[in-house]
């Protein structure tokens, strides 16, 4: 069962909006930022795998808000990690410590950091900019007794800007490259399958690329590991009203197109329908 | 601090304020009581009904354009049964205008979903959706030819028991010629614009951004074309007309008033910022006070000339 702060999230009672959210601080990797953001309500109701819209500029182009994941929060404060993708995100990373942001959060439904057992162990897997979410949900999986092992891939070394930060919080890491340019030379999911033989999970928990998440639903079911996916959409709103951000899902025994915003943007890995290819 | 008055009379219904919320953009409204009191509303438009549920479009269903954002959601909805039975109670009470898109894949069935919505309350008026480009191919929609128009406002106004705004396509060039036969067939009042036919394509791959192809664009950069087709539509007609496209601030709602529109509707600013009508509310008080205006009402069709 879901637990109470995330039962308060799914009916969106503690939603709002941040007008004025000032930017504590700034880091950057190549094409990799993250910006913290001082916003003490919205900080205080977050949960992990929720995310943020973020208005990027003043005017009507870029026009809609974009959506990161809260990576980290701490104190008064929540981070956003990001890739430069696009005009928004282009935008978003020329903004300066004491810039404010007008921000919407807490939005969408979290993970379930419920995990039956004495010892419970999580597989945190993370490809590319999908590692965002997974910085929170470690810290607080952590406050839960549960221990937390990191998978974290990409292309090259260069989409693995956050390995030192996991590394200096004292989480296992393993990370992998397509080109072997650093770790494990090729997909995350191979490499988890592999390491899984000495260290099993009780649960695993995802956010990246559709091709590495549908390879997890298929892990999750061969291996028997309950899997909580985080699925990435081009979203209008964020909270809801544009139904422009769904996906395939199973629910109450119906298949349909659902909302990635309100009704995720994390599901259990059996609900998700993936498209065939 | 003493207040102007903003209501608007539309004849039909009385508004608190011009300002309304567009179908599409609003979910059910419930979405929004998150952020602020519905009870501010002029009033809202829900997303549209049809008879039974629909699975709508398959994604990518939105893409952001310069100013301007295309969609083609593909009126998913859960039906006007489930809507009657499960939303519309929790909408009764409000103290605003409620109005309900009505679709329909034929004629019939438009008069279906209103019939079924006369059986209940708390309902000020129905918003024929004969115009939404996004449900078949090609864009295709009732409100593109002024015959089929009329004959869906006039069966739908003889079998239903409350107000009708029909709403217009701005993918005709016959706009005028079909808001003056949907104002013969007995609608009570013209909301205009819908989205604007429109499609953005990846070169990288040449394919289209959309799953649909086609979607409808909305957002500040349908607003001086969209401004234009009120002006001409309101000149035409007697029953109020109610403009809508790109309205993002109070400035631009006096521009659509001065236009000739009675009300305007609110819409893709709803997705940009929940709170962007409240806003628009406050500022346009503002204005009527700054300017001693005492009813904003009185502005409607005041265009001066240069």
């Amino acid at each position: 069962m879901y637990s109470a702060i995330l039962f308060r999230t799914i009916f969106g009672k503690t939603m709002r909006k941040d007008p004025q959210a000032r930017i504590l601080h700034k880091q950057n990797w190549g094409d990799y930022f993250i910006l913290a953001l001082e916003s003490p309500r919205i900080t205080s109701e977050a949960h992990p795998g929720q995310f943020l819209m973020v208005r990027v500029g003043e005017t009507s182009f870029p026009l809609l808000r974009r959506p990161f994941s809260i990576h980290a929060v701490q104190d008064n404060a929540l981070e956003i990690f990001f890739q430069t993708t696009g005009l928004g995100t282009r935008q978003l990373s020329l903004k300066q410590e004491g810039d404010r942001l007008d921000i919407l959060g807490p939005l969408g439904r979290g993970f379930n950091l419920d995990i039956e057992g004495s010892t419970p162990k999580a597989a945190l897997v993370g490809g590319g900019r999908g590692i965002a979410p997974l910085y929170f949900l470690s810290e607080s999986l952590r406050l839960q007794g549960v221990s937390a092992t990191i998978y974290y891939g990409g292309r090259t070394v260069e989409d693995l800007p956050l390995r030192k930060k996991f590394l200096a919080a004292g989480y296992p890491l393993h990370c992998s490259t397509e080109d072997g340019s650093y770790g494990f030379k090729g997909l995350i999911t191979d490499h988890l399958i592999q390491d899984l033989k000495q260290n099993p999970a009780d649960r695993i928990y995802a956010c990246g690329p559709d091709g590495m998440l549908k390879r997890l639903a298929e892990i999750s079911q061969e291996y028997s590991i309950p899997a909580e996916l985080s699925l990435e959409a081009i979203m209008g709103c964020g909270f809801g009203a544009c139904w422009g951000c769904v996906h395939r899902l199973k629910k109450d025994q119906e298949i349909g197109w659902q909302k990635i915003c309100e009704d995720g943007p994390v599901f259990p890995a059996e609900m998700i329908i993936w498209e065939k290819e | 601090m003493t207040h102007s008055d903003l209501s608007i009379d539309l004849g039909f219904c009385r508004l608190k304020n011009p300002v309304i919320a567009a179908s599409g953009t609003f979910g059910y409204g419930t979405e929004f009581s998150r952020f602020f009191d519905l009870n501010r509303l002029g009033g809202f438009v829900v997303k549209g009904l049809y008879s039974t549920p629909r699975p709508g479009n398959p994604p990518p269903r939105l893409v952001e354009t310069a100013s301007g954002l295309i969609n083609a959601i593909g009126l998913q909805g859960i039906g006007v049964k489930r809507f009657c039975q499960e939303i519309l109670p929790q909408l009764q009470d409000l103290d605003t205008a409620v109005i309900i898109n009505v679709c329909g894949s034929h004629e019939e069935e438009y008069a279906a979903v209103a019939e079924h919505l006369d059986g209940f309350e708390g309902i000020a008026a129905y918003e024929l959706n004969v115009s939404c480009p996004n449900v078949s191919t090609g864009g295709s929609c009732p409100a593109l030819d002024p015959e089929a128009t009329h004959r869906i406002v006039s069966l739908v106004k003889k079998s239903c028991r409350r107000p009708l705004i029909t709403k217009l396509s701005p993918n005709t060039g016959k706009i005028i010629e079909v808001a003056k036969s949907a104002e013969e067939a007995g609608s009570d009042a013209i909301s205009l614009v819908n989205t604007f036919l429109a499609m953005a394509i990846d070169a990288k791959t040449r394919r289209p951004k959309l799953a649909n192809v086609l979607g409808g664009l909305s957002g500040p950069a349908i607003k001086p074309i969209a401004l234009r087709m009120v002006y001409q539509v309101a000149q035409e007609i007697r029953i109020p007309v109610i403009g809508m496209g790109g309205i993002t601030t109070s400035e631009d709602v006096l521009e659509y008033m001065i236009a000739g529109a009675s009300a305007v509707e609110v819409g893709t600013a709803n997705f940009v910022d929940p709170e962007a009508i409240p806003l628009i509310i406050d500022e346009l008080d503002v204005y009527c006070q700054t300017h001693n205006i005492e009813r904003l009402a009185s502005l409607t069709g005041t265009l001066a000339p240069l």
